[in-house]
């Protein structure tokens, strides 16, 4: 199954709506809960991301028996050093998101964490690409 | 026990999402930082939280929490009253602060 989603920039107001709408189909099909929480927390930290700090994006979804496979693309401004990123604590975000309970440097670690793989491209200036694993079983 | 048992016990006003009301607490969770909330809360836990937007609703809906409870008398914007009916998530108001919420929260008995 594929799924395919546009993610608005700077719209807080549907900000997570595709994460939810994942986890809906991910309940239908029957997928364990277990699973479905590690799916949801990493798929939506990385969406989130994509609102706040990229202007938005597309995402592409791949279920299969083994696997959910999550590909978050954007045109942001890109990062420009994602070992730094990845350091529980370090965030980039504004002091207006950082109120709204966003911006504790935990994005990118919910993601390596609840995730099975995650590989992060990114180019300065050209955007950034996520791609989330999840196995199944 | 239910939302609705703590709403009763505690008198505490319920903002929206009353359709919720039956789900089920098995616990809760304090905190306004997403992030970590997303991280550790676990499903059917009532959130206890000064966080009054529509991302908590998100938040919530993802994690399969059983309500949210705006401490210190926070006010909830409007499009967190409507994402909120309309996922049937029950948001609660209380004037007290998240940590004496959750003492109250410990003294009920049933």
């Amino acid at each position: 199954m594929k799924l395919h989603y546009e993610v608005d920039g700077d719209n807080f107001l549907v900000a997570g709506e595709a994460s939810g709408a994942v986890k809906r189909t991910l309940k239908q099909i029957g997928i364990d809960a277990a699973i479905i929480r590690k799916i949801a927390i990493s798929m939506y930290e990385a969406e989130m991301n994509m609102v706040i700090h990229a202007d938005g994006g597309e995402i592409d979804v791949e279920i299969t028996s083994e696997k959910v496979k999550i590909v978050l693309k954007d045109r942001g401004p890109g990062i420009p050093n994602i070992d730094l990123a990845m350091k529980e604590g370090y965030s980039t975000a504004s002091h207006e998101i950082r109120e709204l309970g966003f911006g504790a440097g935990m994005g990118l670690p919910n993601m390596k964490k609840y995730s099975d793989d995650l590989k992060i491209t990114s180019e300065v200036g050209v955007g950034t690409t996520v791609q989330l694993v999840v196995f199944l079983h | 026990m239910t939302v609705e048992y703590i709403v009763n016990t505690l008198k505490v006003e319920v903002i929206a999402g009353k359709e919720g009301l039956s789900n089920e607490v098995s616990g809760g969770y304090t905190g306004d930082l997403l992030s970590f909330v997303m991280s550790h809360a676990k499903e059917k836990n009532i959130w206890l939280t000064i966080q009054g937007h529509i991302n908590s609703v998100a938040v919530a809906s993802l994690l399969g929490l059983s309500a949210i409870v705006l401490t210190e008398g926070v006010e909830a914007d409007q499009e967190m009253l409507d994402k909120a009916n309309e996922e049937g998530i029950p948001i609660l108001k209380t004037l007290f602060n998240s940590f004496d919420f959750a003492v109250k929260l410990a003294q009920i008995e049933g």
